[in-house]
């Protein structure tokens, strides 16, 4: 018996290398690529560049992750960027204080995860419905509240958010390990996680097994939301400057990220190291079209395609039938 | 009764699926203007004969002859060419669709210019057959508004508009009042005087003696009688449904002493039609709760675990009031094994692991913190203990047959510290070796202070397993049998509409 529990804990070795190990394969093989086509790749500035843009869509797609674990989806993650960050930056405005401003960006976030969690736990809406609905809620909300102006300068302390280094390496990819850490910890190491993945797997069978379902279902929207808002600050303390419609662009990046990363939207199945492997390779791919100095506009093109082709991977490697549709 | 050939006539049909003969040489004949009874236990087989009849299954062996002409049933398609309609027990009514819409669903009739539909004409027919069938109701009717009687109505016009001669009734008086029931046996009176054969599905002894022409009686997937209703008495007809010997291949040693009283349920009622349902569980017994399918049971178990709203009534564990979700029931000590494995029972992508240690995980990780290793490790105990065969605890149990499945669902809440197991057909689809190993495991349960309650559709089981059973009908409970009164007919006797 030791020796099938042995060989078991070998299998799910195996498992966790098959679906991340080819993506960081991949992901590699996108570095030699560029490497080779351009000079510029390779240099640190371009590299730490990479890495600070791959942190931020981590930052949104982590949280995400949990949702989509579920067989759920957070639409408004996007919207949740623009609101948490133009409320952050009145705050700042009129306080002065970058810590309460900070504060107040992941408590916003963090509303409107609540709020999409009770729309869908407790009212039983589609998390598509729920959270698109909220996506044009909160983008309204956040128009007439800026009201067409825009907020800039910030203090430096806060600003070193999203553009300071700390030994060399941009702060915000110190956020990106340690959200790294807590999210893997949280979702392969804690009951709740075990739970989290349940419900996504089977909901019906994880409620009769005793999983309070619209618990688990409310923390994982909330920590979306919250995730969302600490991105907002980084993209604020980067941009340093807030107008209400920034990050419109982020919803469907994050939810590619994901994806990429091997996360199913069938829900059960995925990681969180498998969504920062997505965010990278979604963000190599683009640096690298920069760096070639092709159009931008073939972007949503490419960026398409990877997620095709990362789906099918996953479809062909998972063969045999999930016993569902 | 008719010198002319049968209408349809089915030789020597068999058909077999994995692990058990649902159809074993079944001869079966229905001639135009009969009403013919087909009755017989749950998983008797007529659900199969049906099926077989309307082309949903293809028959492994035999032949049919269509008005004396041997002709082939090998899809739904064939099955309506030869006039074979069916009418289940669930509808297949597009709810937000008109009546008319509904009846000519995939064939209206073209309008004017292509693409187009000739509505005018679509209600005219629909009218008629309503006419047809004494129903006066619009045909501009959305079907979502219709009651059950009605909507039936409707799939009666459908099959006739599709020119149906031999009509398949599955239960049809099921959810129907007296009064709907008079209007449909009139109405089939009716069809029967143009010619229309029907084949009647009923558990209802009453119906099946008022309105049958000819009695079929199945067992075990055999025609075991064919009959004139005035050639048996319902007793007796209840006694041809059961006849088997019983087989004591499960036999346990009973409960002989009163154990502490588990399970108290006074006067329960629940949004499911369950209403007032008193019941009682003690330590150290399997109580059964059987009747035929339909009658409630699913839907007390789902009740008493707080799946289901509860309207009404108490429960009481450990002579402690008792109310709320699964999750509640399962920290005070209530297991379920849902009577659907796949869709309520097991996360089928996820590991044998992770399905057993799901219920009892915050007992076993009291600090939330998961430890792979270790559940593994308990995990491996139980697959072990339960001789689950698996190559390894981190196999996705979709992997695994029917009968190691079920044993993950019932050794799931071995570690989730459960005082009351409710078990909801605990060998559905399960071949016999796995059955008597789970019958093993649930005797192992209650001789260490569990207790029980089993649902089952086979009454061998309930009579060879359980120390006593309740019977259920219509969402009540029927009766109580105890261990000495317990016999297949006993229950039959109970469960079915004797009116």
């Amino acid at each position: 018996m030791n020796d099938a529990i042995a060989s078991g804990r070998l299998m799910a070795r195996l498992v966790d290398l098959k679906t991340i190990g080819y993506r960081l394969a991949a992901a590699l093989a996108i570095c030699l690529v560029l490497a080779a086509a351009s000079d510029v790749f390779l240099t640190t500035n371009n590299l730490l560049n990479v890495l600070r843009q791959a942190s931020l869509l981590f930052l949104l797609a982590s949280g995400l992750t949990l949702v989509i674990l579920t067989a759920g989806l957070d639409l408004s993650v996007g919207a949740n960027i623009g609101m948490s960050a133009c409320i952050a930056a009145s705050v700042i405005k009129l306080t002065g204080s970058a810590m309460l401003g900070a504060a107040t960006g992941v408590g916003v976030g963090l509303a409107i995860g609540l709020l999409n969690g009770v729309l869908v736990a407790l009212m039983r809406m589609p998390p598509f419905i729920a959270t698109y609905g909220m996506l044009w809620v909160v983008h309204g909300v956040t128009y007439w509240f800026m009201a067409g102006t825009t907020i800039y300068g910030f203090p430096a302390a806060f600003r070193a958010l999203g553009s300071g280094y700390f030994l060399g390496l941009p702060i915000p990819v110190y956020l990106m390990f340690v959200f790294l850490a807590l999210g893997s910890f949280f979702a392969q190491r804690t009951t709740y996680g075990q739970e989290i993945y349940a419900i996504g797997a089977n909901r019906e069978a994880a409620r009769l097994s005793g999983v309070p379902i619209a618990k688990r279902l409310i923390l994982v929207y909330a920590v979306s939301g919250a995730m969302a808002g600490l991105a907002s600050l980084v993209f604020l303390a980067r941009m340093n400057s807030a107008e209400g419609d920034i990050g419109e662009a982020f919803t469907l990046p994050a939810i590619a990220a994901a994806l990429i990363g091997g996360t199913s939207l069938f829900g059960g199945v995925g990681t969180v190291s498998g969504t920062l492997v997505g965010a990278l390779i979604l963000t190599l791919v683009l640096n690298g079209m920069n760096l070639l100095t092709i159009d931008a506009s073939w972007q949503p093109l490419v960026t398409g395609v990877i997620v095709l082709l990362a789906v099918f991977f996953d479809a062909l490697t998972r063969k045999g039938g999930d016993g569902r549709q | 009764m008719n010198s002319t050939p049968p209408l349809l006539e089915l030789r020597d049909i068999s058909k077999q699926f994995p692990g058990v003969k649902a159809l074993d040489h079944v001869s079966f004949a229905v001639h135009s203007g009969e009403v013919h009874m087909l009755v017989g236990e749950n998983g008797a087989g007529k659900s199969s004969l049906m099926k077989v009849l309307c082309g949903a299954y293809r028959a492994d062996e035999g032949e049919f002859f269509h008005r004396g002409e041997k002709v082939e049933i090998r899809s739904p398609a064939d099955a309506r060419a030869l006039g074979i309609a069916v009418i289940f027990q669930e509808f297949s009514l597009v709810p937000y669709l008109s009546i008319a819409q509904n009846i000519f669903l995939g064939r209206e009739f073209p309008g004017r210019f292509p693409g187009t539909i000739d509505h005018a004409r679509m209600h005219r027919e629909a009218k008629q057959l309503l006419d047809q069938l004494g129903l006066d109701i619009p045909t501009r009717t959305l079907v979502h508004e219709l009651g059950v009687a009605q909507q039936q109505m409707v799939e009666i016009a459908k099959a006739l508009s599709q020119n149906a001669r031999i009509l398949v009734m599955d239960e049809p008086t099921a959810a129907l009042s007296d009064r709907e029931t008079e209007r449909l046996f009139a109405m089939i009176r009716q069809l029967q005087s143009d010619g229309v054969a029907i084949v009647y599905i009923s558990h209802r002894m009453a119906e099946v003696f008022a309105m049958g022409d000819r009695i079929t009686v199945l067992r075990d997937g055999k025609k075991v009688a064919s009959l004139l209703p005035g050639e048996a008495t319902p007793d007796e007809l209840v006694h041809l449904m059961v006849g088997r010997s019983v087989d004591r291949s499960y036999a346990r040693n009973f409960c002989q002493s009163e154990g502490e009283l588990i399970l108290e349920v006074k006067d329960l009622s629940s949004v499911n039609g369950v209403k007032g349902i008193n019941l009682t569980v003690r330590s150290g017994e399997i109580v059964g709760l059987s009747g035929l399918v339909g009658a409630g049971r699913s839907e007390v178990a789902r009740a008493i675990f707080g799946a289901d709203r509860v309207t009404g009534g108490e429960i009481l564990l450990h002579a402690r009031a008792h109310r709320g979700n699964p999750d509640k029931a399962v920290a005070a000590g209530i297991a379920l094994v849902p009577e659907s494995r796949k869709a309520e029972g097991l996360a089928l992508i996820r590991s044998v692991c992770d399905n057993l240690m799901l219920p009892g995980l915050s007992l076993a990780f009291p600090s939330r913190i998961y430890h792979a290793a270790r559940a593994r490790q308990i995990a491996g105990a139980l697959i072990d203990r339960l001789r689950i065969s698996t190559p390894s605890s981190q196999r996705p149990v979709r992997l695994l047959s029917g009968g190691n499945q079920q044993k993950v669902v019932i050794g799931k809440w071995l570690g989730s510290g459960s005082r009351l197991f409710i078990i909801d057909e605990p060998t559905r689809g399960i071949d016999v070796g796995a059955k008597a190993e789970i019958f093993a495991l649930i005797d192992q349960l209650v001789s260490q202070g569990a207790g029980v309650l089993m649902i089952s559709s086979e009454l061998s089981e309930i009579v060879q397993v359980c120390d006593r059973s309740y019977v259920m009908r219509d969402g009540r409970i029927a009766g109580h049998l105890s261990r000495e009164q317990l016999s297949e007919e006993n229950i039959l006797k109970m469960g079915v509409h004797h009116e």
